[in-house]
């Protein structure tokens, strides 16, 4: 017998007939899921169809109208835009495909949303039940597969379980620290007729997603505040995934303590707050980095001290003491040990903190980081963005662009170059405006990325940053955007490199360009294919003309611009590297 | 260019800048020195080596979903730390399974182990233990050539004095079974099989019980019944 609290429609599937009364109906499972998503919230899926999900598109087209569901070109292009659209809408992504290679083609971008802690849901088909294990066709255990890159997958065999599975996966997806849930539903489960109820699971007996840490640990916290001359707070995702931006603005202000971004944090603040101090990481700032490794408190907050943030672990902030904020327990302790952990929702915990800190300036610690910024606008950043001859650069395109949109965009990138440049130089003034693919670095992410953002947020302008390398990588999905008319303005940097990869071999492996120069072809005609409006740039005198025209053009934009071919990302902490030895050239 | 050891901590997976794949390296060796030698022919012994670790029992608490024991094995398989026993069962609370686990590592894997274990959806509880915290049981089962033993007195005499049980004996073979520690055992098996009697030797998962008085399963169903 099953005591699962939770489990509700599973233990009771046999009785089902029982509780047909008020409030159910009999209907199909695939409209049971339907009406299970309806239930969510869910307004918007990204899908494809196939043999083993076809009653669910069925089903679907009966919802055509109060579903908006986009047709992508690769199930690739479907998850990844599901966490565009979850990353700026704050809600959940989800994505339909069928079974065996629809899912298996998901599996890239499951992981990603895996490590990024993203809220999506993928329902993917599966063969019926009677057929599972005889290697059926289009039969793969995907279950096996997502098991370790999901944070939780589970078949739905019956149709008695898809209330509770569907309610129970977006609970998951949703709560404590986000990620990806699979649904892998079988065919028998999607034709069979169920009397369905909505289910609502708000509680998992095994599953605690938020603690409350005790006031003693706040306190304890505010304590250590209180002490430090020279405090420095890395803010990571974490505060954008607990819609906690105003707390902490709060808890920064009250106490005057600067702050570093990780990638995926960096709009966490608007870029020209006096406390913001920069990005974190290989090709994050001077000034955040070597700072580091001089502040006597780091506090993190919604942050993993990923190994592109610590560099080496064995000199990382060794002179500090360390709070770590985040909801994952799991988190704590892992790369670096802390002095202090406060384990709960960062928009609690900062706001609770924030209470007991006293007012302070921190004035020269603050004015500190100042010779290293100095430092870096001279040495990297002006020449990067205002260079005054040479080809066009990276640097200056992302700049421009920003600035053209009243740095109010949603900045989208794929992987490379393209992504520590738009990184480093896009301004943020709004929350939920990076789009990047952090921890997995998956190339080919920001253009089905791009078409979710636009979607999860119609009223804002999208700007997506590609390589060449990485925008071939899901060119298709400049169908979808076709067919949607998805207003998505891409900006291709076209190096004709594998840039990010040249430069390692460029560094590291003795300039031995190994596969890394690429012939590309002509984007315009593609563009022009798909009926996509474009224009391509050489010269710098053209740049500011032709994004004006993007940004004026209604609808989607492919701008190219012809970038120096083998230009660096600078500063760059090497990889191993001690966090404050960044490198602000190389020879 | 040195190549490195552990591809995966930087993205190119080969540089000479990098310490960081040494670094890793290095914890993974020490986390990999575990355990049991199976012996090559008959007459050589099995015995625990730990290298430094501690051997670890970790109890796990989940609900009787099909697929955990898959997450659970993941947990360790990644993280380079190979399971030295197993057993799976329902536990006392309806509903529940409990997981008996052993492996040799150090305290900070034991640590993240049971974090990361803990973090799976359906994972109630997980927990560390050393030898000193449990009452431990494990059994083994001996398959002797019965011809050979015929003649051996000295078999009997190590059957006795290690606490070992006769239950079968027929002309082709005796079946020995005992129940107690890890060392018990394999000390009974290292001793028969230097007298080249055993044909087959199995051991038990280890099973084990906490010696705390708290109940530390019950106190967190009650705490989450009252958060419902
Ligand atoms: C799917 C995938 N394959 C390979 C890589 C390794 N990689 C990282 S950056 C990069 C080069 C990207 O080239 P491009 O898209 O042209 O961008 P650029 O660096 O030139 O801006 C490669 C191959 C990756 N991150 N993801
Ligand atoms: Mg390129």
């Amino acid at each position: 017998m099953k005591t699962t609290n939770d489990n509700k429609a599973a233990s009771t599937a046999s009785s089902s007939k029982d509780r047909q009364g008020e409030g159910t109906v009999r209907i199909t499972g695939a409209e049971a899921l339907m009406r299970s998503l309806k239930h969510e919230g869910v307004e918007t899926l990204f899908g494809y169809p196939g043999g083993a999900i076809m009653p669910t598109y069925d089903a679907l087209y009966d919802h055509r109208t109060d579903l908006h569901h986009i047709l992508v070109r690769h199930e690739q292009g479907a998850v990844h835009a599901a966490q565009g659209y979850a990353r700026v809408s704050g809600k959940v992504g989800c994505a339909i495909v069928t079974s065996g290679p629809g899912a298996m083609n998901t599996i890239t971008g499951v992981a990603d949303a895996m490590i990024d802690s993203t809220p999506i849901v993928i329902i993917c088909g599966q063969v019926g039940a009677a057929m599972l294990g005889t290697d059926a066709f289009q039969e793969v255990d995907v279950i096996g597969v997502t098991q370790p890159i999901t944070k939780w997958s589970y078949q739905i065999r019956r149709a008695e379980d898809i209330a509770w599975a569907v309610s129970r996966a977006f609970f998951i997806a949703r709560s404590g620290r986000p990620g990806p849930v699979v649904l892998d539903f079988t065919k028998n489960a999607q034709t069979a007729m169920v009397d369905y109820e909505p289910a609502h699971v708000d509680f998992i007996r095994s599953y605690r997603p938020v603690q409350i840490p005790s006031d003693e640990t706040i306190a304890e916290a505010a304590r250590m505040i209180n002490d430090s001359v020279k405090p420095f707070v890395l803010v990571g995702q974490g505060v954008e995934l607990g819609n906690a931006r105003q707390e902490l603005i709060e808890f920064l202000e009250k106490a005057q303590l600067p702050a570093g971004f990780t990638l995926l944090g960096l709009s966490a603040l608007p870029s020209d707050h006096p406390l913001y101090m920069g990005m974190l990481g290989m090709h994050g700032n001077l000034g955040p980095n070597v700072m580091t490794n001089q502040c006597d408190l780091l506090i993190a907050v919604g942050m993993r001290f990923d190994d592109r943030v610590t560099g080496s672990l064995a000199t990382y902030a060794k002179q500090a003491k360390i709070i770590h904020f985040d909801i994952d327990p799991s988190e704590i302790d892992k790369n670096v040990k802390v002095d202090l952990a406060v384990v709960g929702d960062c928009k609690q915990t900062l706001a609770r903190v924030t209470k007991l800190l006293d007012k302070a300036t921190h004035k020269a610690w603050i004015e500190g980081f100042r010779p290293y910024a100095e430092k870096e606008m001279q040495k990297v950043i002006e020449p990067a963005i205002h260079p005054t001859e040479g080809p066009l650069l990276m640097g200056e395109v992302v700049r421009a662009v920003s600035e053209a949109t009243g740095n109010k965009a949603v900045l989208v990138t794929d992987v490379g170059h393209n992504q520590m440049f738009g990184c480093r130089y896009f301004k943020f003034t709004e929350g939920r405006s990076v789009v990047t693919s952090g921890g997995c670095g998956t190339m080919g992410f920001g253009l089905p990325a791009g078409i979710g953002a636009a979607l999860g947020a119609p009223a804002r302008t999208v700007c997506v940053f590609c390589g060449d390398g990485g925008l071939q990588m899901t060119i298709q999905e400049l169908g979808t955007i076709m067919e949607q008319r998805a207003p998505v303005k891409i900006i291709l940097l076209n190096n004709n490199f594998l840039g990010n990869v040249r430069q390692w071999q460029y560094m590291f492996f003795n300039k031995r360009y190994s596969f890394t120069p690429m012939m590309n072809p002509d984007y315009e005609k593609i563009a022009s294919a798909y009926d996509i409006p474009s224009r391509t740039v050489i010269e710098r005198v053209d740049l500011a003309d032709a994004i004006r025209e993007m940004l004026e053009t209604d609808g989607p934009f492919l701008l190219q611009c012809a970038v120096k071919e083998e230009d660096n990302v600078l500063p760059m902490t090497p990889p191993g590297a001690n966090v404050d030895e960044m490198l602000l050239e190389v020879k | 260019m040195e190549t490195n050891k552990n591809i995966g901590a930087a993205e190119c997976g080969d540089c000479n800048t990098c310490n960081m794949c040494d670094e890793k390296a290095t914890r993974n060796e020490i986390n990999n020195a575990f355990s049991v030698a199976v012996p090559k022919k008959s007459g050589e012994g099995v015995f625990l080596s730990h290298d430094g670790l501690t051997l670890y029992t970790m109890l796990i608490y989940s609900e009787n979903f099909a697929g955990i024991l898959n997450q659970i094995t993941a947990v360790f398989t990644r993280r380079q730390v190979n399971i030295e026993s197993l057993n799976v069962c329902a536990s006392s609370t309806p509903g529940v399974h409990k997981y008996t686990i052993t492996c040799y590592c150090t305290e900070d894997m034991a640590i993240m182990l049971t974090k990361q274990i803990e973090k799976k959806i359906d994972v109630l509880q997980a927990s560390y233990f050393v030898d000193e915290e449990i009452f431990i049981l494990e059994a083994c089962l001996l398959k002797l050539s019965t011809p050979k033993t015929i003649g051996n007195p000295e078999v009997s005499r190590i059957i006795r004095s290690l606490g070992a049980r006769i239950v079968e004996v027929n002309p082709t073979y005796s079946i020995v079974e005992k129940k107690g520690g890890t060392e018990d055992i394999l000390s009974l098996f290292n001793s028969l099989n230097e007298l080249g009697v055993v044909l087959q030797f199995v051991r038990s998962g280890r099973i084990a019980v906490t010696k705390s008085t708290v109940e530390k399963l019950d106190r967190y169903l009650e705490q989450r019944e009252s958060e419902k």
